[in-house]
């Protein structure tokens, strides 16, 4: 029997044998794909337990931190943000029972410390308790109060201000905001508001006729493309026949025989269309394209909470071989639609001597030791404009704010390049459905020789145009941060 | 032989060294600090089993050194994650190690001639078949999550499953003594097959159909593939016919079939095994339990997270389980979750060095039922083992066996306590015979050695 009893161990040691391989897979190699599994809140739960890196501002204030409650093994830890609802947006919220948002979701990794394999395996080798890292941003509290106080007088609408020359996002402004802390007992009531959508990011996701400031874009492709230059003239009557249907100035103004500077200072409707024209559909769709419209702007938030930017049929947008009113299009109606977002980056390309800088959010990221994990280095997005073409745009644009439709974004002492638009929105539903509804837009940089801020603002829903409304917002904006500079 | 004895005491001192540092562990987890009680508990564990050493030492000087305290760092490591789980299920546990110690001393005083319970074979394969209907009897039975495997008289209630098992293998090692050679030689090749005379056959189909009725009645396919493979081992072991085995493999494949689609408890626990997530997760059933075990063990990795720092239940949420039945079932996923794969590899080597010693016990045995009744408990308990840790690792669906030795459980730690009783009381006699037999100081030989 002896010969069977050791065929029998045999065939246990190739059981166990089995065990072991099977504990290896769930626990080594299938573990990647169990944790990511949807039914496994374990990676949620364990999220709680270790504490979530702080979010700070550009000047060292606290934007979020964990705070712990309970005790024991119950411990957890939850998400507090002591600066309420000025940075709803773009910070988002992060509570285990509703999810994460916005830059709470996309820096989640730095934020609960999850770093590479090797860095966890180590980590319980010595010990180590896993613990978020914090994360400094260049959001600037004192701009983003600002910008968010004119909001709130103004209407809905948004702020966003980037550094041209590296990118640095640092106000990123929605009105209505929402209080992150209140999250647990409004978040339902807050997805019911479809109108005022406290939790919707208007700066980075609306979607909003871009009026006049699309002129920046049209003259952009037609001195790029070598179609005019700041001196051609082009004759601007006060209306014309544009796909059979008129196209006309403000109050039929008739301009004659004007250049670039005329035009965009007095945002001349019958110029610009005729540009357009004159450019072509393909060459105004390679500058959009490269000012980052038809793309969700590379910024670090959740893509889902990022629009594109461009023409849109229904949802869909439209590609440079699809039929579009281009005279329309390069004064920035027909189905163009624009973020706050896109349009800032536009600003920030022209201050930029023509370089697009991805922009982001975050600045750094700092372990728990106080040592810098990681910097954000400035990168190049695209390159839409040559540095000559940038500085004849830029010398027309601060004609818009010397003495065009944009005076009210002057700042004393400093010079300012800048783009009023206004879109007419009538029956906007955002808006009650009024008549005389107007989407507000200012986009622009300052000091004009040498940009430290290029800024877009918006307001929806008002009866007053954008170099009324949203021009002073700007300046507002724009002095605060270069107070702090 | 106290060299034997000495070995068996050196072993234990390690044992008692782990469990003190695993509950240092815990503790250190549990209160940040460190208090002594660790110390205490270690020290009465350790008192505990230099007490059973010394009886050992007395009555079984010949047994295996290596059985005794390879099943103490089982217990102790079944302790230590019971303590971790819930700290008065540790108390009962530990009184019913102590219970268990004093059956297991009963057990090797009275049944030092154990070839007396040749004599009453059929007595105890009729008590092993009545304690595993116990369960289906009006009153007393008890089921829990489908199938019926307790039973609960009063206040106690214990799994009648665990004790059963000895009785059969018992039944098993002394009916095949007797009736192997007849087997063998009867045995007659039909169409190429080699079949065990018709007559002899019978007894074969009777364990068959005890299986299957098991399956039916207790509706535990988990406990019916253990004993059904029990039986195999035996047969085969006694018989030495390979075509034996995958003769009765078959019917018990045909038969679990028949009741997979005729029996919806045993189907939903095949469904759930092969597709957890299908519905497992919209509520507490045998899916949730089956992904939550899975999930727990990539928690864990490759050196899982330490003791005491899984979670067991929604933080914040005591009543919320994330691993159902952390202390029974599903207690091996808690060990890969809180010491990592190479803690589970460390526990399933022991039980595989607990296997070794027992074949190494029947391999020395002289006499036949010896030998198969070494082989029939050793078999039992390396199934029982298997069938528990394959289910919660999906190799096979996941039944309601316990982890010898680690799950909580009194009926379990007391008839795995028996079965070792016996395999000593075995071992004992073995050792003893050959060392009569052979020239003094060759016959200890190292851990793990088979041969």
């Amino acid at each position: 029997m002896n010969r069977q009893i050791i065929k029998l161990f045999g065939f246990i040691v190739v059981l166990f044998a089995i065990l072991v391989g099977f504990t290896s897979w769930w626990s080594v190699f299938d573990a990647k794909a169990l944790k990511e599994q949807e039914t496994n809140k374990r990676p949620l739960f364990e999220q709680q337990q270790i504490p979530r890196g702080r979010i700070l501002a550009a000047d060292g204030s606290v934007i979020a931190k964990s705070v712990p409650k309970g005790k024991g093994t119950g411990r957890r830890y939850v998400r507090h943000y002591p600066q309420g609802k000025l940075f709803g947006h773009p910070i988002g919220y992060s509570f285990m029972e509703y999810g994460q948002t916005e830059f709470e979701q996309y820096h989640n990794a730095e934020l609960t410390g999850e770093e590479s394999e090797f860095g966890t395996i180590l980590d319980q080798l010595t010990g180590q308790k896993q613990e978020g890292e914090q994360v400094v941003t260049s959001l600037d509290p004192k701009a983003q109060e600002v910008a968010m106080g004119d909001l709130e007088a103004a209407g809905y609408g948004a702020v966003v201000a980037i550094e041209p020359s590296t990118g640095a996002v640092k106000v990123l402004a929605t009105n209505p905001s929402f209080n992150p802390n209140a999250i647990p007992t409004k978040l339902e009531q807050w997805n019911l508001e479809k109108v005022r959508a406290p939790l919707y990011s208007r700066a980075t996701q609306s979607q909003f006729p871009p009026g006049s400031t699309f002129k920046v874009v049209t003259a952009a492709a037609g001195l790029e493309s070598g179609v005019i230059t700041p001196e051609t003239t082009i004759n601007a009557p006060g209306s014309i026949i544009d796909e059979g249907h008129e196209l006309a100035n403000d109050y039929n103004q008739s301009w004659g025989s004007i250049s670039l500077d005329t035009a965009l200072t007095n945002s001349v409707n019958t110029w610009f269309a005729q540009l357009g024209q004159k450019v072509g559909q393909d060459k105004l769709f390679s500058m959009m394209e490269k000012f980052g419209f038809g793309a969700t702007p590379p910024i670090d938030l959740p893509e889902s909470e990022v629009n594109p930017s461009g023409l849109f049929e229904g949802n869909e947008l439209l590609s440079r071989r699809d039929p579009v009113d281009l005279g329309r299009v390069a004064i920035g109606q027909e189905r163009l639609l624009v973020t706050p977002l896109q349009n800032a980056m536009v600003a920030a390309a022209v201050a930029n001597h023509g370089k697009l800088m991805k922009p982001q959010i975050w600045k750094r990221v700092v372990n728990v030791d106080g040592s810098v994990t990681k910097r954000m280095k400035p990168t190049v997005y695209s390159e839409p404009l040559s540095a000559k073409t940038a500085e004849e745009l830029g010398i027309a644009m601060e004609g818009v704010v010397d003495e065009g439709t944009g005076t009210n974004a002057a700042i004393s002492g400093v010079s300012v390049a800048g783009k009023t638009g206004t879109a007419e929105t009538p029956n906007n539903k955002e808006c009650g459905g009024g008549e005389a509804e107007n989407q507000a837009w200012f986009i622009g940089f300052a000091p004009a020789d040498h940009p430290k801020i290029a800024i877009a603002a918006t307001v929806s829903c008002t009866e007053r145009f954008g170099g009324d409304v949203a021009a002073p917002i700007f300046r507002d904006v724009a002095e605060a941060i270069l107070a702090g500079e | 032989m106290t060299r034997a004895r000495n070995r068996e005491m050196l072993a234990l001192i390690p044992v008692a060294l782990l469990l003190t540092a695993g509950f240092a562990a815990v503790f250190a987890q549990e209160n940040a600090k460190l208090g002594n009680l660790s110390l205490t508990y270690g020290a009465y564990f350790f008192a505990v089993c230099l007490a059973t050493h010394v009886y050992l030492r007395i009555r079984l000087p010949h047994a295996d050194p290596y059985l005794f305290p390879l099943m103490a760092l089982l217990i102790a490591f079944g302790l230590v994650m019971i303590y971790r789980i819930d700290e008065s299920l540790a108390r009962n546990q530990a009184n019913w190690f102590l219970f268990a110690l004093i059956l297991f001393a009963l057990t090797i005083q009275f049944l030092r001639d154990y070839e007396v319970l040749e004599r009453y074979r059929y007595v105890i394969a009729t008590v092993g078949i009545l304690l595993l209907l116990a369960p289906r009897l009006p009153g007393i039975g008890e089921q829990v999550n489908g199938a019926y495997l307790g039973v609960k008289v009063g206040p106690i209630s214990f799994q009648p499953g665990e004790f059963a098992k000895i009785a059969i293998v018992i039944f098993l090692a002394s009916y095949l003594r007797e009736n192997r050679e007849v087997l063998i030689v009867g045995a007659r090749r039909v169409l190429g097959v080699t079949l065990p005379p018709l007559k002899h056959f019978g007894p074969m189909l009777v364990v068959w159909g005890a299986s299957m009725f098991m399956l039916v009645f207790i509706r535990d396919l988990g406990t019916s593939l253990m004993f059904f493979a029990a039986f195999l081992a035996l047969l085969y072991v006694a018989t030495g016919r390979f075509s034996f085995v995958v003769i009765g493999t078959v019917l018990f494949l045909v038969g679990a079939w028949f009741i997979f689609t005729t029996v919806p408890h045993v189907h939903e626990r095949v469904e759930t095994w092969l597709h957890p997530y299908q519905d497992g997760f919209h509520g507490l059933g045998a899916g949730y339990q089956v992904l939550q075990s899975t999930f727990a063990q990539a928690d864990g990795g490759l050196f899982g997270k330490g003791f005491g720092q899984a979670l067991i239940t929604v933080p914040g949420h005591p009543s919320q389980t994330m691993l159902p039945v952390a202390e029974t079932d599903t207690i091996y996923s808690l060990i890969v979750n809180e010491l990592g794969l190479f803690g589970a590899c460390g526990l399933i080597a022991t039980y595989l060095l607990i296997t070794a010693r027992g074949f190494k016990i029947a391999l020395l045995a002289n006499d036949g039922f010896s030998k198969l009744l070494a082989t029939g408990l050793t078999a039992v308990f390396a199934i029982q083992a298997f069938v528990i840790i394959g289910g919660v690792t999906r190799v096979i669906p996941l039944t309601g066996v316990t982890l010898p030795f680690v799950s909580y459980g009194g009926s379990s730690i007391v008839a795995n306590f028996v079965l070792l009783a016996l395999l000593l009381l075995v071992s004992n006699r073995a050792r003893r015979e050959a060392e009569e037999g052979a020239p003094r100081g060759e016959r200890d030989e190292p851990l793990g050695a088979l041969t």
